[in-house]
C-alpha cells in the first residue's frame, strides 16, 4: 500500500484536533502553577471621571487578600507602548498620550483598570475588589468620532488638543481635484464602519511567575505573539531584559486580531508576580472582554468616485474620521492608514486617489486590528460606493467591475496608493463567482421567492488585500518601530525526525499541520515525523508572531530557507560519505543520490551522520544538522476575489437571511485545501456576522450598551447557511511557495456583498445605502415606512 | 463547607465545595478535568457544556451542589477505555470541525446528545437550530454541521 500523499496540496486532517476533540487541549486557564495567587481588576464603570481618591485599605484587610495595587505603586513602570507612529498632514508626529497600566488621576472608558486585587483565591480576589472604595468625579464623555471633534468637546488627554491623535492623508490632492473638475458624474457616499467586539471563544488569560532561585520570570498568555509581547512589556514596561523573562502562548482559543496586543493585565501579573514571589494569575470574565479586548473597524467616512460618461473611474476622493479609543493600542495607528487608505485602489485602477484620515479619542475601549483590519473598511466604502454609483447612474454592477478592473497583464501594478500589487486575476474570480452562485439565475429565484412574499436581493463585491505583513524596510518608512520578518529554526534530529520551530503562533489556523506538510514536501520526512513548536520565547529564536495573514507567506518561506540550508549542508555530508563531488549530489524524496547513478543517502542517515561524526568531513564543517533563517519579505502579497451573496427578507418581520454565499479567493497556492476552506468558511461568518448581526453600541454618555452575549449578537450557527468556498491560485511572485495568505479574506470580501445583497433586494423601497449592521428594526422600518407612503 | 459526591466519567469523587461553587468550577479546578470550558458569564455560549444524568448541561449555570449523587461525563470521557474516539469526535476531526477548538468540548458534548435524544435522524436546519445555544468564533458552523450530520448514521449504527 502506498502511503498517503501529505505534501502540499493535501488535506491532511489535522494533528492538533487529536488533542482537542478530546479535551486535552492546553489553554493558558487550563494552567496552575504551585501556590498561585488570584488577581481580579476593579474597573471603572465610569466613561470618563477624575479619581478623587481611593481607599483599599478594607480590601486589603479582607480575608484572603494578598495585596491590592492602584497606579501610585506602579510608579516606576513604564506606560504601555504603542507600536506604530504616524505623522500628520504637517509633519508632527501623533499625539502619544501615555497609557498607564492602571489608571492614573483620570479614568477614560469604561473598563479602565484602577486597581488590582491578589488574593488566595479568586472568589476573595472578587469579593475584596467590590470593597475597594473609590471617589470619582464625572467628566462629559464622548464615545464618537463626531462628538469628540466638536469644539468645546471633553478633553480626553491634556497632549491631544481636540481629541486628534493624528491628521493624516495619501496620494496626490491636486491630481484628484482636477479630475473631480472634469468629471462628468460625481457619486458621493456617506457610510459608516460599525464598531465589532472581536470575541474569540477563549477570554484573554495572564499568569505571572517568578523564580526567587534565577529571577527570572514567566509570563503565561493567551497571546497571536509571544516574542513581541516579551519585547514591549520586557524593555518597555517593566524594563526586565529578554534573557530574564519568557513568555508563553500555549494553546490559544481563537484571536482574530485581539491578543496580538500587549495589555494591562499581563503587565500587571507579572510585575506583581515578582513583587510577591508568587505566581499570580488572572483569567477574563466575557463581561471584561466586552470592556477591555480591544475593539475593531469604527470608521466614519465620505466616499466619492469622479467618473467619466462611460463609466471609466477617473478620481476617487475620501475622507475618514477612525475612532482610535481612549488610548492607542498596540498597532492602532496602522490600521486606518497603511492597512486602510492604501488599499483604496481595490481591484480598480483608478488612476488618482486622494485620502485623508483623522484619528479620534474617545472614551471608548481601544480600537486595533480585527481581523482584516483596515482592509475590510476599505473594501466596504469601495465595494458600497461602486453600487452606489449603480443606483445613481443605470451602470450595471457586473459591468461596471469588468470595465475598471485593473486588466490581467497589468501586472506589477503599481496604484496610486503606495502599493505595488505583484500578481492577481480579478476577472476570473468574479467569472468563476458568478458562475458559482448562478448569478445567470437569479432573476428567476426572485420571482419565485416574490410568489412566495419574500424580498431576494444579490450583492456582489470583490476584493484586494494587502497581508503577508510585512517588509521591514517599506514598513518602517511608514511608521513601524519593529521589523516583520519572520525565523524558524529547522532540527532534523539525530534519527530523522523533525523538529520546526516557528515564530509564528497558531490560535486555530492548523500550523501543526499545514507547516509539517512544508516538511514533508521539501524534506521528504514523513508528516508523522515532523513536530511543530510555537508559542514559547523560550524554544523558539525568535518570531513576530501571527496576523496579518503572514504565518505561511513570511514564517513558511523563513522554514523553506532553513530547509535549503539544511539541504546545502546535507549534500556536503552526502558527497563526503558517498565520495563524489558537491555539485553532483542532488536532493529529492528525501534522498541525497550521485546524480545518474543509483548512489544514494537518506536524510536520516545522513543526520545520523552528522550527529555521530565518526566518517564526516569534519575540517570542513560542524557536526549537527539544525538550521535557522530569518526570512523578510519583498513586497506584501496580494489576495483578491470575489465574493456573491444572496438574500432573502421577510417584510413582515424585516430579517434578512442568507440563502446562497459564494466565495472565490485567489490566495495564492494552498497548501492544504480543507484548512483553506475552513478559514475562509470562518471569516466569512464573521463578516456575515458584521453585515447582519454585531455592532458594540455605546449611548450618548459613553456607556457600553451591549457588553454581553445578551446584547451584543454573535452569528450563531441558525444565523448562517454553508458557505460555498472556491480558491484560485496565481501565485504570488516573490516567495518561493506562492503562497498569498486565507486568514482574512473572508472576513473582507463578505460584509460589502452581504450589503449590496440587502439593499438590492429593498431597491423598490428607495434604499440607496444602508449602514451595519443591517438589523430587523432598520429594515422593517424601511418596509413599513415604504407601504404607509404607498396608502 | 458542604460536600459532593459524585461520578465523573465513571470515578466517584467526594469534594469540599461553597455553595456558590459551580458545576463547571469543580470539573475544572478541583477535578482537574480542563477539557471543559468556559467561554462567558451569561449562559450564551456553550462552551461548559457536560452530560449530567444523560442530558446535556450548560456546567456554569449548575451549581457544584446540584450535581450530588450525579453521573456526569465530560469531553475526557467521551472516548472509549481504550482510547477509541467517539463517533462524533471522529467525524470532528473528518469535517474539519474545529479550529482553535476552544468551543469544541461543548458542541461536540452538546451535538452527541442532540443526535442521542433525535433517532430518527436530524435535517441540516435541525442541527443547526440545535446549535443554537453554543458559540463558535472560528469555523462559521459550516463544518460542525457536516460533522454532525455525518455523525448520525454512526452513532444510531450502534
Ligand atoms: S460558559 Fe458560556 S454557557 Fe457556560
Ligand atoms: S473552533 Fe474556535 S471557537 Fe469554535
Amino acid at each position: 500500500m502506498n502511503a498517503p500523499f501529505e505534501g502540499i496540496g493535501a488535506s491532511v486532517r489535522r494533528k492538533e484536533d487529536l488533542r482537542f476533540i478530546s479535551g486535552r487541549g492546553n489553554y493558558t486557564d487550563d494552567i496552575n502553577r504551585p501556590n498561585q495567587t488570584y488577581a481580579v481588576f476593579r474597573r471603572s464603570d465610569r466613561p470618563h471621571a477624575n479619581i478623587v481618591s481611593i481607599d483599599t485599605s478594607a480590601a486589603k484587610s479582607a480575608p484572603g487578600v494578598v495585596a491590592v495595587y492602584t497606579a501610585e505603586d506602579l510608579a516606576a513602570i513604564g506606560g504601555l507602548p504603542c507600536g506604530w507612529q504616524i505623522h500628520s498632514k504637517d509633519g508632527s508626529p501623533m499625539a502619544e498620550p501615555k497609557h498607564p497600566v492602571l489608571a492614573e488621576g483620570k479614568v477614560r472608558h469604561v473598563g479602565d483598570p484602577i486597581a488590582v486585587v491578589i488574593a488566595e483565591t479568586k472568589q476573595q480576589a472578587r469579593d475584596a475588589a467590590e470593597l475597594i472604595e473609590i471617589d470619582l468625579k464625572d467628566l462629559p464623555a464622548t464615545a464618537t468620532v463626531t462628538d469628540a471633534l466638536k469644539s468645546g468637546a471633553a478633553q480626553i488627554h491634556d497632549n491631544a488638543p481636540g481629541n486628534v491623535c493624528y491628521d493624516w492623508h495619501i496620494g496626490d490632492k491636486e491630481a484628484t481635484e482636477a479630475a473631480f473638475a472634469k468629471a462628468a458624474k460625481i457619486v458621493k457616499l456617506d457610510l459608516e464602519n460599525n464598531r465589532l467586539v472581536p470575541n474569540a471563544m477563549e477570554p484573554r488569560v495572564a499568569i505571572g511567575d517568578y523564580d526567587r532561585h534565577t529571577s527570572d520570570y514567566t509570563l503565561f498568555t493567551t497571546s497571536q505573539n509571544p516574542h513581541v509581547i516579551r519585547l514591549l512589556m520586557g524593555a518597555f514596561v517593566l524594563g526586565l531584559p529578554e534573557h530574564k523573562l519568557r513568555v508563553v502562548a500555549p494553546d490559544v482559543g481563537g484571536g482574530f486580531g485581539s491578543k496580538i496586543y500587549h495589555y494591562a493585565e499581563e503587565a500587571t501579573v507579572t510585575w506583581a508576580a515578582g513583587k510577591l514571589g508568587r505566581p499570580v494569575k488572572w483569567t477574563a470574565d466575557r463581561t471584561e472582554s466586552f470592556m477591555s479586548d480591544a475593539h475593531g473597524r469604527d470608521h466614519v467616512s465620505t466616499a466619492e468616485m469622479a467618473l467619466d460618461a462611460q463609466g471609466n473611474f477617473l478620481a476617487l476622493r475620501v475622507n475618514t474620521l477612525a475612532n482610535m479609543g481612549a488610548y492607542l493600542s498596540t498597532f492602532a495607528p496602522a490600521v486606518p492608514t497603511y492597512l486602510y487608505a492604501t488599499l483604496l485602489a481595490g481591484t480598480y485602477r483608478t488612476p488618482v486617489i486622494y485620502a485623508e484620515v483623522k484619528a479620534v479619542f474617545t472614551n471608548t475601549v481601544p480600537v486595533d486590528a480585527y481581523r482584516g483590519a483596515g482592509r475590510p473598511e476599505a473594501t466596504f466604502l469601495l465595494e458600497r460606493l461602486v453600487d452606489t454609483i449603480c443606483h445613481d447612474t443605470g451602470f450595471d454592477p457586473v459591468a461596471i467591475r469588468l470595465q475598471n478592473f485593473i486588466p490581467k497583464d497589468a501586472f506589477p501594478y503599481q496604484t496610486p496608493v503606495a502599493l505595488q500589487y505583484d500578481s492577481g486575476d480579478y476577472f476570473t474570480t468574479m467569472e468563476v463567482a458568478m458562475k458559482n452562485a448562478d448569478y445567470a439565475g437569479f432573476p428567476a429565484r426572485k420571482a419565485a421567492a416574490a410568489a412566495k412574499g419574500k424580498l431576494r436581493g444579490i450583492g456582489i463585491s470583490t476584493y484586494l488585500e494587502a497581508c503577508g505583513i510585512a517588509p521591514s524596510a517599506v514598513v518602517g518608512s511608514l511608521g513601524a518601530r519593529a521589523g516583520l520578518y519572520e525565523v524558524a529554526n529547522i532540527r532534523v534530529h539525530p534519527t530523522g525526525s523533525v523538529s520546526v520551530f516557528t515564530g509564528t503562533h497558531s490560535h486555530g489556523q492548523g500550523h501543526e499541520t499545514t507547516l509539517a506538510q512544508l516538511v514533508t514536501s521539501q524534506l521528504g520526512v514523513p508528516f508523522s515525523q515532523v513536530e511543530i513548536v510555537h508559542g514559547d520565547t523560550n524554544r523558539i529564536p525568535f518570531g513576530m508572531g501571527t496576523y496579518g495573514s503572514r504565518s505561511l507567506a513570511v514564517g513558511g518561506t523563513a522554514m523553506v530557507k532553513a530547509m535549503d540550508k539544511i539541504i546545502a549542508k546535507g549534500k556536503k555530508i552526502a558527497a563526503h560519505l558517498l565520495e563524489a563531488s558537491v555539485d553532483d549530489i542532488e536532493f529529492a524524496d528525501g534522498s541525497f543520490k550521485v546524480a545518474g547513478t543509483d548512489r544514494a543517502k537518506s536524510l536520516s542517515e545522513i543526520a545520523l551522520t552528522a550527529y555521530v561524526p565518526h566518517n564526516y568531513p569534519i575540517t570542513e564543517i560542524e557536526p549537527g544538522l539544525d538550521e535557522t533563517a530569518f526570512y523578510d519579505p519583498a513586497n506584501f502579497t496580494f489576495p483578491g476575489g470575489c465574493h456573491v451573496c444572496e438574500v432573502e427578507i421577510d417584510p413582515e418581520t424585516g430579517v434578512t437571511s442568507i440563502v446562497n454565499f459564494t466565495a472565490v479567493d485567489d490566495v495564492g497556492r494552498v497548501i492544504n485545501p480543507m484548512i483553506v476552506e475552513g478559514q475562509v468558511q470562518g471569516g466569512v461568518a464573521q463578516g456575515i456576522g458584521q453585515a447582519l448581526l454585531e455592532h458594540a453600541v455605546y449611548d450618548s454618555n459613553a456607556q457600553l450598551l451591549s457588553g454581553s452575549f445578551m446584547d451584543y449578537t454573535m452569528p450563531r450557527a441558525d444565523n448562517l447557511t454553508n458557505i460555498s468556498v472556491a480558491t484560485e491560485n496565481t501565485l504570488c511572485t516573490h516567495n518561493p511557495l506562492g503562497v498569498k495568505g486565507c486568514g482574512e479574506v473572508g472576513a473582507i470580501g463578505s460584509p460589502p456583498a452581504v450589503m449590496n445583497a440587502v439593499i438590492s433586494a429593498l431597491k423598490d423601497y428607495g434604499v440607496r445605502h444602508m449602514n451595519m449592521p443591517a438589523s430587523p428594526e432598520k429594515i422593517w422600518g424601511i418596509i413599513n415606512a415604504g407601504r404607509k407612503a404607498a396608502e | 463547607m458542604p460536600q459532593v459526591t459524585l461520578t465523573v466519567n465513571g470515578k466517584t469523587s467526594t469534594v469540599e465545595v461553597e455553595g456558590r461553587t459551580l458545576l463547571v468550577e469543580l470539573l475544572r479546578e478541583k477535578l482537574g478535568l480542563t477539557g471543559t470550558h468556559v467561554g462567558c458569564d451569561t449562559s450564551q455560549c456553550g462552551a461548559c457544556v457536560v452530560h449530567v444524568d444523560g442530558n446535556s448541561v450548560k456546567s456554569c449555570t449548575m451549581l457544584a451542589v446540584q450535581a450530588d449523587g450525579s453521573s456526569v461525563t465530560t469531553i475526557e470521557g467521551l472516548a472509549k477505555a481504550d482510547g477509541t474516539l467517539h463517533p462524533m469526535q471522529e467525524m470532528f476531526r473528518e469535517h474539519h470541525a474545529l479550529q482553535c477548538g476552544f468551543c469544541t468540548p461543548g458542541m461536540v458534548m452538546a451535538a452527541v446528545d442532540l443526535v442521542a435524544k433525535n433517532p430518527q435522524g436530524l435535517s441540516e436546519e435541525q442541527i443547526r437550530h440545535g446549535l443554537e445555544g453554543n458559540l463558535c468564533r472560528c469555523t462559521g458552523y459550516h463544518n460542525i454541521v457536516k460533522a454532525i450530520d455525518a455523525a448520525q448514521p454512526l452513532m444510531h449504527a450502534k
